[in-house]
């Protein structure tokens, strides 16, 4: 293991995928990708492929899971068998069902709940192919979906990842590095109102390092905004052009 | 008391409005004295009132509007109805009856089935409860012929005009009968198939240019080219 670490980060500071320590991976998305679901985001996060499907405000089904006082927000997060190189049972793992609330709370604080009682939002998260941090590039997609919908938010969520990878803190981290660094850091973000809405660390980091991750990922979430903005804008714009 | 945008400019969710001596409009929040937009639309500021006019909402009921709905079940002593919002609406067979309802004498299913539609007006509706509709003023009750288009609940008033300049503008021209929905659903009656669909295709052109201004003069060239035969008033309310 030690061998392979050392070659994570060669010695200019270049990465396995050639980038700088505090650079992202290309990230493509786009809204609006389905017909049938009120909303819907396709995001391409480096080698990450994503799809999310947005539902609602609608009746909750089965009734017993509606809240008299607030609307229930419930995300799937689901791994597709031929997203990872191993064929990975379509069976909703011990770690899909985590990602799920994960992903679930972090989107939580960008909607009104209480405006509209007994009715519930669903959003599918389906990956298609894995790359690491896919938890980062959902929360992107989910967000970009529940706003398609016309869902009202908060603020848009982001997140992004950092971490440690051969003695570096680096951001964004890609399956390789995620599995043989160090550390993972990854945090969601409301850009807008300037709220983290989920931290997580796997790994062990000082002080320091934490303190410095934490702020390269949030620098990292103000970038992929712009991206997300930009997307959720293009869906739209038609209407916008022709009325210039 | 600066304002952040331009007019008309197209706004995402979290976009920050103005700061300080403003009021949230339609599809805004207020958080720590800053006004945000809570949708993605284009802002608009009436006054001291911001707005963002929301290019994709869903219908939220409201008392004393006019909708149209689909029956989706027949139960005991009522019908539930799809109105198209976040909450399904009940409509109590002693409405429709304008009698006491007894279930050994009357067969819901024989007045309205599930497949049928309605136009009916929203008696009651809070956050506790669903909404209730009514059907017992003139003009409202079961639908029995011409044709049903969806649209955005958000592009309504656009189809309405100002002062209902727009939607009186097609009815003259086209003959039809039309009843709009507040929840997004439009009912168009007329004597033929093409009187229909000519309202249909206006109303559709609204729909897409929703907003863009001349909308009217637009409206009122299609309707003429379609039909120059038709008197077209040029009141020009816009």
């Amino acid at each position: 293991m030690n061998e392979k670490q050392d070659k994570l980060i060669d010695k200019k500071g270049i990465r396995l995928d050639g980038r700088k320590a505090d650079e992202l991976r290309p990230i493509k998305l786009q809204v609006g990708v389905l017909s049938n679901a009120d909303g819907s985001a396709y995001v391409e996060h480096g080698k990450n492929k994503i799809l999310a499907g947005a539902f609602g405000p609608r009746e909750m089904h089965p009734k017993h899971l509606a809240q008299p006082d607030r609307m229930v927000l419930r995300c799937r997060y689901h791994m597709a068998p031929f997203s990872v190189p191993e064929r990975k049972s379509p069976a909703p793992s011990r770690r899909e069902v985590e990602l799920s609330k994960v992903i679930r709370e972090s989107l939580e604080p960008a909607l009104f709940l209480e405006l509209y009682p007994r009715t519930g939002v669903d959003v599918f998260i389906e990956v298609l192919q894995a790359d690491g941090g896919t938890r980062c590039a959902s929360i992107i997609a989910a967000a970009l979906a529940i706003a398609d919908a016309g869902v009202p938010m908060r603020d848009l969520v982001v997140a992004c990842a950092a971490g440690k990878v051969d003695d570096t803190v680096v951001v964004d981290l890609f399956d390789a590095e995620d599995k043989l660094g160090e550390a993972d850091v990854p945090v969601a973000y409301m850009p807008n109102l300037n709220a983290i809405t989920l931290l997580q660390m796997d790994g062990i980091l000082s002080p320091d390092e934490f303190e410095k991750a934490v702020n390269m990922a949030v620098d990292g979430c103000k970038k992929i905004y712009e991206v997300q903005k930009e997307a959720l804008k293009t869906k739209y714009m038609v209407v916008k052009e022709v009325e210039e | 008391m600066p304002t952040f945008f331009e007019k008309k400019q197209l706004v995402t969710p979290g976009e920050m409005l103005a700061e300080g001596d403003y009021l949230p409009g339609e599809n805004t929040y207020v958080e720590a004295g800053k006004i945000y937009a809570s949708r993605i639309g284009l802002v608009d500021s009436d006054n001291k009132k911001v707005n963002v006019v929301a290019l994709k909402a869903f219908y939220v009921p409201k008392m004393g509007d006019i909708i149209i709905g689909t029956v989706v079940e027949v139960g005991f002593n009522g019908w539930t109805i799809n109105i198209k919002a976040p909450y399904t609406a009940l409509l109590r067979a002693s409405d429709v009856l304008s009698r006491p309802f007894k279930p050994q004498n009357d067969e819901l299913s024989a007045v309205l089935n599930a497949g049928d539609l309605i136009v009916a007006k929203i008696a009651s509706y809070d956050r506790a409860h669903d909404p209730q509709l009514t059907v017992g003023e003139p003009g409202l009750g079961k639908i029995t012929r011409g044709q049903i288009l969806y649209v955005t609940p958000t592009k309504i008033p656009r189809i309405i005009g100002r002062k209902g300049s727009m939607i009186s503008m097609i009815k003259q021209v086209t003959n039809c009968q039309i009843i709009l929905g507040l929840n997004g659903v439009i009912l168009v009656t007329g004597k033929t198939i093409e009187d229909e669909d000519l309202a249909i295709t206006a109303i559709r052109k609204i729909e897409e240019e929703s907003h863009t201004s001349g909308l009217t003069d637009r409206i009122t060239q299609l309707l003429k080219e379609k039909k120059p035969e038709a008197k077209v008033e040029e009141n020009k309310v816009e």
